[in-house]
């Protein structure tokens, strides 16, 4: 990625951002985040199929945010992810410079948050043919099956909160299951209690989750805790419209409008 | 049976004492004799006291060991465990389990005077051994004790301090800080620190106890040292995050110092020599 | 003292399983789910994993559960009624297929456990525990037993070490306690004499990667280190690193009811959560990500030794393969005894 090294160089010397986050090579076979904060360690910056982390988890991050303005190698999640962040007020174009990468793996810079929003929309979150066969498994399954499909998968699940971590969505300072007052969530690892940390998590991403599998990815064990977050993105499209991050969009699932056909909010 | 270090005494509630908004005093009994008999603790150790089905919360023991017999408590309303404290009655059942932790040297101090500063919710911890040393009144010279809170409402242990007041052998100074005082206010308005400078105890063969939030302590370290107390003639406990209470579980450490086993009584030359993680 | 050497032979290793189960014994064996291989209890000789360089789990559940009972509690009318569990009850295991890295990890575990006060209920699960430790004849670049101390056939911490001789070889058992004889009494036939006890050409080589007194001597000068900030910067603060850990014992307490009756219950928790040193307050001493960080790093390299004169790590690289944001641990001690402060 040369232009995007010389890219980045340039943001730095001329103080037009503090940080370019980015990609490097990391240890082992593994790529990891990168953050330029000075211009010879740009060249330290690569992009490759093996660079999948959503690097908008770091975006909402403290001691990221205090640097100051920052550019972001942007892959097509990490741009959805951007613009949801922008809707729900996490980050503006005073805070953020985008420099997307597409699908083609170009280089694409982005003048504003609006910018990033129409390239985004040319393409339509599609689940990918293997996760939607083992959602039509699920799907066959009674309910007694899979029920015990998931008391299953989730009991290895230790709560070491990487799924949380990993998702730039969940960027609460305070997450549900760090109250305890009252305790929704059962702090220790139960079968029953990772069921509810799981169900609560991926209800909580309904509507905002853009399917970028940074959960999954995470997971030290590989539970495939992305199927839930999936399922609840196409059961958002089938009833509540299809779903794009939109800047000025209604939220999907937070929205109250007066014509609900539900009435238990009125 | 082999003892397990997670089982706490059972505890009655013998009498609830209202102390200021949000904060209780409990006065607890073993209720069972053979744990009464074995349980002894030295001031400025402290506990686990516990709801059960909710929790345990750690505060120490506010009552000093020369009154047998029962251990007292005083903790704020603010967390979980704290609340459903807060919602026992008398009569009921809690858990405690400890003492835990190192002591104030008391038996050192034979012959010196004693200087206790106090802010808020940390008169608690000075109170055991503020009893202590009264109770043993002829083993110190002059006892100062300089408690100030937020407001006039935010005082604990207002019967007590009335007390020590009345007492001809206690120097007692209160405050409020500036806006927290009532109509009849008689004490002093200010911030303990520049209190402490204004009455100027006299540093002379005296040992200072100093407890409470890190602010007040950090601002009144200086003060001290500008009277004439070295880091070693000052006392002060640290207050870090647990859940054992007996160096296993990783939260309280500070340092390689653990405030549960190394503390949480330290001298500010001790204190001086750990990281700034507390 | 001589160590008592056998000869394994490798279809023997399948009938000892065997025989063990028919005597009834609990077995705990490494078994792959969604790729991942965990020490899970093993039904049948042939769901256990082989060939593995390293388990993502250590065995530390068995020892130190997630998630584990510490007391029942029950209110009625008559009054208040506790109930510590009962020892008695806890099983006894052979933990099968342990890494010798592991086997150490447990005395480490034991050191924090025994501190000062000793945690009867974590000792009584150890003393009924027997470790089958299988030295390791590969490794990868995340594996650094050999700088804390450790070797990939260190006896230390197995009841019986297994090595095996050549890919498709025999194994050599190496009997080590008293433990490891009552195996051999169940099954003796099948721990033969040894002619060949040299091992050490089987095992993996692990190069020495840094020096691990050095880097305690280091850190007693390293708190306010920039190097903390610069290393943690992409770390998340999840407790993946932690949980997958030999020798990490950060617990939480919680209780659990259940209308009039309950339990306590300690669990698992981790120096990296943000949440871990909060005071009611607000006020929170480890506010960073990167003091979170230096706390887990100095735990084991300078305040374990320096208070429990053991290291808090066995150099079992899980911690590296298990971060989702490769935050590696080996790369981050070698760059602190690099760094001159």
């Amino acid at each position: 990625m040369v232009d995007l090294i010389k890219r980045a160089k340039e943001l730095i010397e001329s103080s037009s951002v503090k940080v370019v986050i980015g990609y490097e090579q990391g240890t082992g076979n593994k790529t990891r985040a990168l953050f330029v904060e000075n211009s010879e360690d740009a060249d330290k910056l690569i992009f490759d199929s093996r660079c999948i982390q959503n690097l908008a988890a770091y975006i909402t991050k403290k001691e990221i945010k205090e640097k100051g303005k920052m550019a972001v190698a942007a892959t097509l999640p990490v741009m959805r992810s951007i613009i949801q962040l922008a809707s729900e007020f996490q980050v503006t174009d005073a805070n953020i410079l985008v420099l997307g990468i597409t699908p083609e793996s170009k280089l694409i810079e982005f003048g504003n948050l609006a910018e990033v929003e129409k390239f985004v929309h040319q393409y339509e979150i599609e689940i990918d043919v293997r996760n939607k066969e083992m959602l039509d498994k699920l799907e066959k399954m009674t309910q007694p099956e899979r029920w015990q499909f998931w008391i299953d998968e989730l009991a290895p699940c230790f709560k070491c909160y990487a799924c949380r971590a990993a998702c730039p969505m969940c960027y609460c300072s305070r997450c549900t299951v760090d109250f305890n007052q009252p305790q929704w969530i059962p702090v220790p690892s139960t079968e029953l209690g990772n069921l509810e940390w799981h169900i609560m998590r991926a209800i909580h991403l309904t509507g905002r989750c853009i399917d970028c599998d940074a959960c999954y990815n995470a997971c030290p064990l590989s539970i495939p805790i992305n199927l839930l977050t999936k399922r609840m993105l196409l059961d958002a499209k089938e009833h509540f419209g299809g779903y794009q991050p939109a800047l000025k969009g209604e939220h999907l699932m937070s929205t109250y409008k007066p014509d609900d056909k539900e009435n238990f909010i009125q | 049976m082999i003892d397990n270090l997670y089982m706490p005494y059972l505890m009655r509630i013998e009498r609830i004492t209202y102390e200021a908004p949000g904060v209780k005093t409990f006065m607890l009994k073993f209720v069972n004799d053979a744990d009464q008999e074995k349980f002894s603790y030295k001031a400025g150790q402290f506990g686990e006291y516990s709801v059960y089905g909710v929790g345990e919360s750690t505060f120490c023991i506010a009552s000093p060991p020369t009154r047998k017999g029962y251990i007292e408590c005083t903790f704020r309303q603010t967390g979980k465990v704290t609340n459903a404290l807060s919602g026992c009655e008398e009569g009921s059942i809690i858990g405690f389990r400890g003492p835990y932790g190192n002591v104030f040297p008391i038996d050192e101090w034979k012959g010196k005077s004693l200087l206790f500063i106090a802010g808020g919710i940390a008169l608690p911890p000075m109170r055991c051994v503020i009893w202590n040393a009264l109770d043993l009144r002829e083993n110190f010279k002059d006892i100062t004790i300089i408690y100030g809170a937020r407001t006039v409402k935010d005082l604990v242990y207002k019967e007590e301090l009335k007390d020590w007041e009345l007492r001809k052998d206690v120097r007692l100074v209160t405050t409020v800080d500036p806006g927290g005082e009532s109509p009849d206010w008689k004490g002093e308005v200010g911030f303990v620190p520049t209190i402490v400078e204004k009455i100027a105890p006299s540093s002379k063969d005296t040992i200072a106890i100093v407890c409470g939030p890190p602010v007040m302590i950090k601002y009144t370290f200086p003060v001290l040292a500008k009277l004439g107390f070295t880091d070693e003639m000052i006392y002060t406990t640290l207050e870090n995050r647990m859940k054992c209470g007996f160096g296993k579980c990783g939260r309280c450490n500070v340092g390689k110092v653990y405030v549960c086993k190394d503390g949480p009584v330290f001298t500010a030359a001790q204190l001086k020599e750990l990281p700034d993680e507390y | 003292m001589n160590i008592d050497k056998r000869l394994v032979r490798k279809d023997s290793l399948e009938k000892l399983f065997d025989i063990l189960k028919q005597n009834s014994k609990k077995i705990y064996a490494p078994s792959e789910k969604n790729g991942k291989i965990t020490f899970r209890d093993a039904e049948n000789f042939k769901g256990i994993s082989t060939g593995y360089i390293q388990t993502t789990q250590s065995s530390k559940d068995i020892t130190f559960p997630r998630a584990e009972k510490i007391l029942d509690y029950s209110k009625s009318k008559e009054g208040m009624s506790v109930k510590g569990i009962d020892l008695k009850e806890i099983p006894e295991i052979i933990l099968w297929g342990v890494r010798p890295c592991d086997a150490n990890g447990i005395g480490e575990l034991s050191s924090i456990f025994n501190w000062d006060y000793k945690d009867e209920i974590y000792n009584n699960r150890l003393s009924k525990v027997t470790v089958f430790g299988f030295s390791c004849n590969k490794s990868d670049e995340y594996c650094f037993c050999t700088s804390v101390g450790g070797n990939p056939g260190n006896t230390l911490g197995s009841d019986i070490l297994f090595t095996r001789m050549g890919d498709d070889g025999d194994y050599l058992a190496e009997i080590l306690t008293e433990k490891g004889n009552v195996i051999v009494s169940i099954a003796p036939q099948l721990f033969e004499k040894s002619e060949n006890s040299e091992k050490e050409k089987y095992l993996a080589e692990v190069p020495v990667r840094f020096n691990h007194e050095e880097i305690k001597n280091k850190l007693d000068k390293f708190f306010e280190s920039k190097e903390w900030i610069e290393q943690s910067l992409r770390c998340l603060g999840c407790g993946a690193c932690a949980y997958v850990c030999p020798t990490c014992a950060c617990f939480d307490i919680q209780d659990e009811a259940h209308g009039k009756k309950g339990s306590r219950v300690r669990c698992w928790d981790s120096c990296g959560f943000s949440h871990f040193t909060i005071h009611t307050s607000g006020h929170n001493p480890r506010d960073a990500q990167s003091q979170r960080w230096r706390q887990r790093i100095m735990h084991k390299f300078s305040y374990m030794p320096e208070r429990l004169s053991v290291y808090g790590c066995t150099g079992c690289g899980r911690c590296s393969r298990a971060c989702p944001v490769d935050m590696n641990i080996l790369e981050n001690l070698i760059s602190i005894q690099e760094v001159t402060i």
